[in-house]
This record gives structure tokens, sequence and C-alpha cells, in this order.
């Protein structure tokens, strides 16, 4: 049918006036205020920190001449070059931890949730949408020099110290975001878990295939879609968080973030400050395009 | 196809140190709040509520809390109105372009937010505006809508088209079909919508950050007393209410959901 | 008087709806291609076709559902064009019942009313009739959600009638019942549209379903009406041969040495001798015509009938049964005839009797005159 509807879309568009009575027209009528509203509050504004990533600044002008100092800066300077990368490597690392331990809650969820599917989602999501801010604050106290979770060790004997490594460091900040964004991993692949028809599962035993060569030749291959997704999902938003690093990172958990955040606030330098987001989202997206590539060669193997 | 009972059972094991762990960091707060020490650590050592009554007298809070309430009304609703849009027309329509519509109204759930902090700030700056709740406002939307459309999109694919040409067949006009069809039927995933996207502004803290000049809302009030070490009870107490207000509204939104699953689900089935 | 008349007295001759040239294009799929129909004031009048022949956009046009690209539709001498489905004198029963799961069944089948406002009483009073009318008092406080299939079907039909329609429009109702209750409602819907009197449309895609049901069938095939007719007609004298393979059964066969004179025809089939028959085909040349030229000529199987040993017949014609499918109250012979290419299939009932033909036996057979009929292709 698309095919029709698709020349009935063109043919309503000549015909101008008929076209807002047509199924298209109703389709972008309806549409439009939300689709207008990202346009404008969204797309616009991303092209203007673009347009702001060529110019630069002198004092409190802005000089309109295009340039791409910015973006020497922001790739060339160990500073930014540092902090790229390690933004990078931490959304890398949060995103790999959470799906895999996603994965199995999701796999239970969805094989063995029965009756109770919606009530597990509803467990595992409800941390996620309450105290983003207190969570993070909160890790701080687990894993501070003298919190909870060094106390707890120590009052069993397990550490004879307290662990300096615990807070301040990329390694909290790592445990942090991959809480934060436990949910949003889970929710991805329990869909795709979900689509998979079970007869599949039946007919792969019944041809002899054993519980981990079915897991492995139909499970994980059908839920890598939800995979994928869970990975980008976590992978594009952490790696720009602000929050985690500045309360639980210390001086080695620095990201990205916070040097953009001080080029708009105390350093006032917007066109850096925009070279510098621009290039993390570019660098972030073709990490993206490169795991999937991976996954899917990873596929054909299971295959 | 099930494991055998051996691995269900550490399958099951690990799900429960999984949730665990999940609710630990949230629920540390409420357990310190109630602590009669200054500093959040272990052991606990007795029962207080002063760091609550601490807040009673407490005007910034209380303007903070205001702010929020007034931001979080405002984009639940306003956040609601749009994803009715933006659902209905995924669901009832077949047009070029839905794609590419649906992503750039759906990008936000994605996108890193201090990108979205910042470019808007530097148009907000750039065209004059003053940054107040309306600033605020504007931001949540954005970043709400996408929860609103997914909420909405489960009501929408559960209402049979037919149930709408059903009532102008019987003699209705649109909007009475709209008032008495078609929103009554939608109620439960609008009142999960309103709920969750209330929830999710009342949380927001990065682009309230950057857009709420001299008006904060209670995250970013709590970032600014996070500086002092002496506030942190009191955070703490502040945060535990926050959290209980957010599990009291996430239940309802649940819910209202589960009732809009339900009536889809078995109005649209034959038996 | 026509033979539906004869039927149903309450038809008469003055068109309820008058379907004239009309054409509906989706972008370039045609739905609809110049569709002429008449349809009359109290007759059960059923679109039937094969899925995406453009029966169901058909009957949302006449509901207001679709507007035609050309031609004009007019019910009551009314011209409906541009005319919503609220305001015309049509109601519908969608496929999928469209029960209002928020309003209990009372409140569904008064919601066309509360528009009309009647008065409490007035209103209470249509509704029960209504519900009585559909066998379902007692029910009215039931929610839409906590219907069965057949209770929601019944509910959709009094919603429709409560509002005094003057044509009610059926898209599939019984498409999602199982065969027994499909079976009853069949007699049921039949019942009531004797009962009311005014004009049913309905659409199917199950021929049984049209041929029980109807005073009239269009039978629809690529967005053309291939046939109108009562529905021994439509059976019996199918003008095409894709007409009467729809609706069941038919044996093809060969012939050749055909004559035909006003509207009847002799031929020569290989293995039935000369034969006689009617010509069904419209608008050619077959209707008057000799050709030396094959042409197909279609039986049905069950006008056919298997000779007991000994008994004797005009016309014999004799075969081998190749294979035999037991359907409960009659049985499909193949049988392969000398001279012929394909076997043919022959109905046999299984009545008081009846013994059975093994497969690799021996048959005879006979047909009656006029059954053979000489189609368009």
């Amino acid at each position: 049918m698309s095919v029709t509807h698709q020349a009935a879309a063109e043919e309503s568009l000549k015909s101008g006036s008929s076209f807002l009575k047509s199924e298209a027209g109703q389709g972008w009528l309806t549409i439009s205020p939300p689709f207008l509203y990202a346009l404008l509050l969204l797309v616009g504004p991303l092209t203007v920190i673009i347009a702001n990533s060529f110019w630069s600044q002198d004092y409190l002008t802005i000089d309109h001449t295009f340039t791409l100092k910015n973006y020497q800066a922001a790739l060339t300077e160990p500073i930014y070059r540092d902090l790229l990368f390690r933004s990078l490597y931490i959304s890398i690392m949060v995103s790999v931890v959470t799906v895999v331990l996603a994965f199995p809650v999701a796999y239970f969820v969805s094989f063995h949730g029965g009756r109770y599917k919606g009530l597990w989602l509803f467990i595992i999501t409800v941390p996620f949408w309450s105290g983003y801010l207190l969570r993070i604050l909160s890790w701080k106290v687990i894993l501070g020099y003298k919190g909870v979770l060094n106390g707890s060790l120590l009052s069993l004997g397990i550490i004879s110290e307290p662990m300096t490594w615990l807070l301040y460091s990329t390694s909290a900040v790592i445990i942090t975001l991959a809480h934060s964004w436990a949910a949003f991993a889970i929710l991805p692949i329990f869909v795709s878990l979900e689509k998979i028809d079970r007869t599949l599962l039946e007919a792969a035993a019944d041809l002899g295939d054993s519980w981990a060569r079915r897991f492995l030749r139909i499970t994980v291959p059908l839920a890598l879609p939800g995979i994928t997704a869970a990975l980008l999902i976590v992978l594009i938003p952490t790696v720009g968080d602000y929050v985690t690093p500045k309360l639980v990172g210390g001086k080695d958990g620095v990201m990205i973030a916070n040097a953009i955040q001080v080029q708009f606030g105390k350093a006032s330098n917007w066109p850096l400050g925009a070279a510098l987001a621009v290039s993390t989202m570019i660098i972030v997206c073709m990490m993206a395009g490169l795991i999937v590539a991976l996954l899917y060669g990873l596929k054909r193997i299971l295959k | 196809m099930k494991l055998r009972a051996g691995s269900t059972s550490s399958l099951k094991f690990y799900v429960f140190v999984y949730v665990a762990i999940l609710y630990i960091p949230v629920l540390l707060i409420p357990v310190f709040s109630f602590n009669n020490s200054a500093t959040p650590k272990l052991p606990l050592v007795g029962f207080t509520i002063k760091w609550y009554e601490g807040l009673a007298g407490n005007g910034a809070m209380q303007t903070a809390a205001w702010n929020s309430l007034i931001v979080g009304i405002c984009a639940a609703f306003l956040s609601t109105v749009l994803g009715i849009c933006a659902a209905r027309a995924l669901t009832r329509y077949k047009f070029r372009g839905k794609t590419v519509a649906s992503a750039v109204i759906m990008a936000p759930l994605i996108m890193p937010e201090i990108i979205i902090a910042i470019s808007l700030l530097v148009v907000m700056l750039g065209i004059g505006m003053e940054l107040s709740l309306l600033t605020v406002i504007l931001g949540h939307l954005l970043i709400c809508v996408p929860y609103s459309i997914t909420v909405l999109i489960a009501g929408f694919e559960g209402f049979d088209p037919s149930m709408e040409e059903a009532s102008r067949d019987l003699g209705e006009s649109s909007w009475g079909t709209l008032r008495r069809v078609t929103l009554p039927m939608l109620a439960p995933s609008i009142i999960s919508s309103l709920l969750v996207s209330f929830t999710i502004s009342l949380d927001e803290f990065i682009l309230a950050f950057f857009l709420s000049g001299t008006e904060p809302t209670l995250p970013v009030y709590i970032w600014g007393q996070l500086r002092f070490a002496a506030k942190l009870p009191n955070v703490l107490a502040l945060g535990s209410i926050l959290i209980l207000a957010s599990l009291v509204l996430l239940t309802f939104a649940e819910l209202a959901r589960r009732r809009a699953e339900k009536n889809s689900h078995s109005g649209g089935q034959f038996q | 008087m026509n033979q539906s008349q004869l039927e149903n007295p309450e038809i008469s001759n003055l068109a309820m709806i008058s379907i004239s040239n009309v054409q509906k294009r989706f972008g370039t799929y045609i739905a609809l291609d110049n569709v002429n129909v008449d349809i009359r004031e109290g007759e059960f009048f059923s679109l039937l076709g094969p899925s995406g022949c453009g029966k169901t956009t058909l009957l949302r046009m006449i509901g207001g559902f679709d507007e035609p690209n050309a031609g004009s539709i007019t019910i009551a001498k009314e011209p409906m064009g541009g005319i919503p489905p609220n305001l015309r004198p049509t109601n519908m029963v969608f496929q999928s019942y469209a029960i209002f799961p928020h309003l209990n069944v009372s409140e569904n089948v008064a919601y066309g009313l509360k528009r009309l406002k009647l008065g409490k009483a007035e209103e209470g009073s249509r509704v029960q009739k209504a519900l009585e009318q559909v066998r379902l008092t007692g029910l009215g406080a039931r929610m839409g959600n906590q219907l069965s299939g057949g209770q929601r079907q019944r509910v959709a039909l009094a919603r429709a009638l409560v509002m005094q329609p003057k044509v009610l429009l059926l898209d599939e109702p019984l498409s999602a019942l199982d065969k027994k209750l499909r079976e009853e409602m069949q007699v049921e819907l039949r019942h009531l549209q004797r009962q009311i009197g005014i004009t049913f449309i309905l659409v199917t895609h199950d021929q049984y379903e049209a041929l029980a049901m109807s005073d009239r069938i269009a039978v629809m095939f690529g967005g053309r009406i291939a046939q109108i007719a009562e529905p021994q007609n439509i059976y019996q004298r199918p003008v095409s041969r894709q007409v009467a393979d729809f609706l069941g059964g038919m044996n093809f066969l060969e012939a050749t040495g055909m004559h035909a004179h006003d509207g009847r025809f002799q031929a020569t089939v290989e293995g039935f001798g000369k034969i006689r028959g009617l010509v069904t085909a419209q608008g050619q040349d077959l209707t008057s015509a000799s050709s030396k030229e094959k042409l197909i000529l279609g039986i049905r199987p069950e006008r056919l009938r298997i000779l007991w040993d000994g008994e004797k017949a005009d016309r014999v014609v004799s075969g081998t049964v190749i294979d035999r499918h037991y359907m409960g109250e009659v049985t499909n012979l193949v049988v392969r005839i000398d001279g012929q290419k394909d076997p043919i299939s022959i109905i046999e009932t299984n009545d008081f009797g009846a013994e059975d033909i093994p497969v690799n036996s021996q048959v005879r057979f006979t047909f009656d005159d006029d059954a053979f009929i000489a189609m368009s292709a």
C-alpha cells in the first residue's frame, strides 16, 4: 500500500488545495505542532551552535568571519583532546557495562516475567525517573573515603584501610553513570526479546540445538537490534553528562561537558564551546556507527 | 523456551541483586535524612526529624518548590497536547517524511542534554530573551514531548479508528466525537502522560541549570546547597520528599497506563 | 415483478440508492472503476468479492467515510456529494463492531439518540425496543469491553437500528464469529431485515453468506461490478468464468461446434456427446453465433448425477474415479473421462441408501438440459 500512498501524496501535492484533505496532508497537519516546535527549539538552536563554532570571539563581540581555529583548538590542544578521549572512553565503558549487566535482567523479565512483566518493568524504571541529582549525590556518599562502602567493608574486616580510588575517579563516574542508565538499557533489549517468536526457539530445540546454541544462534541475533539500540541510547547521552563528573569524578573524572560548560560560563568563549560540543557530537556519532557495524559483523559470524 | 531449573534460580538471584543495587542509592537518601548526624555515614546514630523541620521556614526552598510546580504543570500540559498531535499523526496517517518528522521530535531523548542546553541558551540570549521560568518550560517541553509520545502512542494504537467513524455515523460532529469518544477513551493515557512529563520536569537539572536565570527550580536549588557541607542533611531531607513525590506520581501514571492497556485490549478483541 | 420481489414483497421498484459512474483512485491505484448500481428500497443487497475488489470502499462511500473522485451517489433522491456521515440517512455496523469500551450497552445504543434530545422516557423506550429487537434485553448495564463477539455484534446492530436509518450498512459483520454463530446470525439478520423493511447493504467475501441472505448480489472484481443478480441466477447463470469460480465449484470443459441462438446453444463436448445449454455471457457475439473454434463451457459438480447399476438415462457419460474427498453430507468424486484433458468433479449426496464409490471404480453419470452454460472468459 505504501506505494499507492506515496503516489497519492505526490498527486495531492500537485493539486494543492486538496492536499490538506488527503491522508498525507492530514498527517502533516496533525504532526506539525510538535514538529515545528522541535524545528524551532532543537534544529534551529543546533544550527546556530554549528554556525557559532565557525566564528570567533574577541572579548564580548563575535567575529562572524569563517574560521576553523576553534576546531583546531578543540582537537589539538591536549586538554580538550584528552577530555574528549576520556569522555568517549567513559561513555563506551558505561554503555558496554550497562548493556552486559542489563541483558540477563531483560531476558529474565521477557522469558520468566509471566504475568508480572509490567510490574517488573515498572520496578526497574522507577529509580531512573526519580532524583537524578540525588542519586549521584548518593553515590558520592557511598563511594567516599569515609563512605558507606568503605565503612561497611572496614567493619566487616574485608579491607584494613579505606580504598581511596573509589571516589573522585574515572571508575566512580563509570559506576554512577551505569547505575543511572540501567533502565534505559533494559527497555530496548526487553522489547526486542519480546518480539522473538517463541516457536522459533522450539523449532531450534526440535532440530537438536542445546539451550546454549539456541541462545547464541537465535536469541542473541534476534535481540541484536535491541542490544544495538541500548548501546547507543546509553552511549550518546552519557558522553555529554555534566553532573556526574562534577560530583563524583574529581580531577581524573572531568569530562568534556564540564569544559563546554566553562566556555559558556566563566570563560565565556561561545565559539570554542560550540566547537567542542559539535566535535563531541560528531565523534560520538562516528563511534555509534562503528558499534553498529561491529555488531552486524558479529551477527554474521553467529549465523 | 525456559532454562533448566538451576539456571533459572541463579538468574533470578542475579536479577534480585541487580534490582537491589538499583534501589540502594535511592533508599540511602531517606535513610540518612532521618539520621541524627551532620554527615551521612554508617553506622546510623539515631532517629531525628530535625532535618525536615529545618526545611519548614526556608523561604528560598519554598520559592524553588513553587517554581518547580509551575514549570512542571506547564510542561506536563503542553507536552501532552503536543504529544497527542504527534501520537495521533504517527498512528493514524501514512505520509511521506513521517520517519524524519518523528526522528526530529524524538531526538531530544538521546541527545546529550548539555548540547540541548547550550544551544537553547545561545539562541535565547541571542534573541534577547530574559532567562526565566518560561525559558525552563520551553526547554523542558523539548525533552518531555518524546516521553509523552511514547506513553500516548500505546493509547492510540489500542484505539480502533472505526470508533470515531462509528460516532460520526451515529450523527455526532467532529468536535462531539473528540469530546464523547476520543478523549474519554484516551483519558488513561493522557493522565499517564501528564504525570510522567510532570515527574521528568520536576527531576530535570541540566536544562534548568542553564536556563533558569535567577529563578531556580528545586534541583537547581539543591545543586546550590551542595556547596555547603553543613546543609547536606537538609538537602537529603528535601531529596527524600522529592523522591517520594516522584514515586507516588509514577505509581499513578503506571496505574493509568495499565488501565489504558486493559481498555484497548479488551476493546479490540473478539470474544 | 421480478424474482426477488416475488420472494420479498417489501421491495419496491424505487431506487433507494443510486450509484452512477462512481470512480475512486488512491494515487494511481484504481479502487473503483466506473461503478453503476441502483439499490432498491427494502432490499437486502450484498456486495460480494475477494479482498481488494473495492466492495468495502463502495460501502464506505455510501456511508460518507470516503468521497468518490468522479460520479455521484444519491440516497432517497438526495445527492450525497460532500455530505458527512453524521448527516446521512445511513448507519453502519463496522467489521470490528466499534463498541465504545468506556460506555455500557445501553449507553452505546443511546449514543446517537443523545444528540436528538428526545427526552429521557422516549430515549429509554427506544433503547429498550432496539435491545429487544436484537435479543439483548437485560444486558443494558454490561460494559462495552465485557461482551462476547456475538453480543458485540448485536449491540452494534441495535446501536445502528435505533437511529431508524433508511439504509443499514454492514461491513463483513459476521466474519469475526465462529461458524455456528455465523449461521445463526445469517438467519437472524435476514429476519430482522424483513421485519424492519429497510434497505440492508452487506459487504462480504463469503459467497454462501451472500447467497443465503440476499435479495440481490453484486459480484465485484478489481473495482468493477461483474454481475448483479438474484442468488439463484448468479449461481446458476454466472456471466463469466471468474464469477462462476468465485461462487463455487465449476467444471470447465472444452466444446466444439457451437451453435447459439436466442440465449440457448448446442455444442459437442468430448465424452458427453451433443449437449444443449444456456448462454449467460453478455454483450458478446456468443449470444447468436456459430463457431468452429474450441470454446470453454461450464457445469456445476452437483448438476452431474452418478447412475446406479442398471439405471437408465437419456444421456450417459462414463469415466473412472481417480480420487474422492469425503466431506460429511456430500462426497466430491474426481472423475476422468476419455477425451477430456482434465478430470471433472462430481458432488454426490451421502443421503439414505447412498453407497461408497471407491477409487478406480468405473462410473456412469448423467446430467440434465440447461446444466451447461456458456460464459464469457
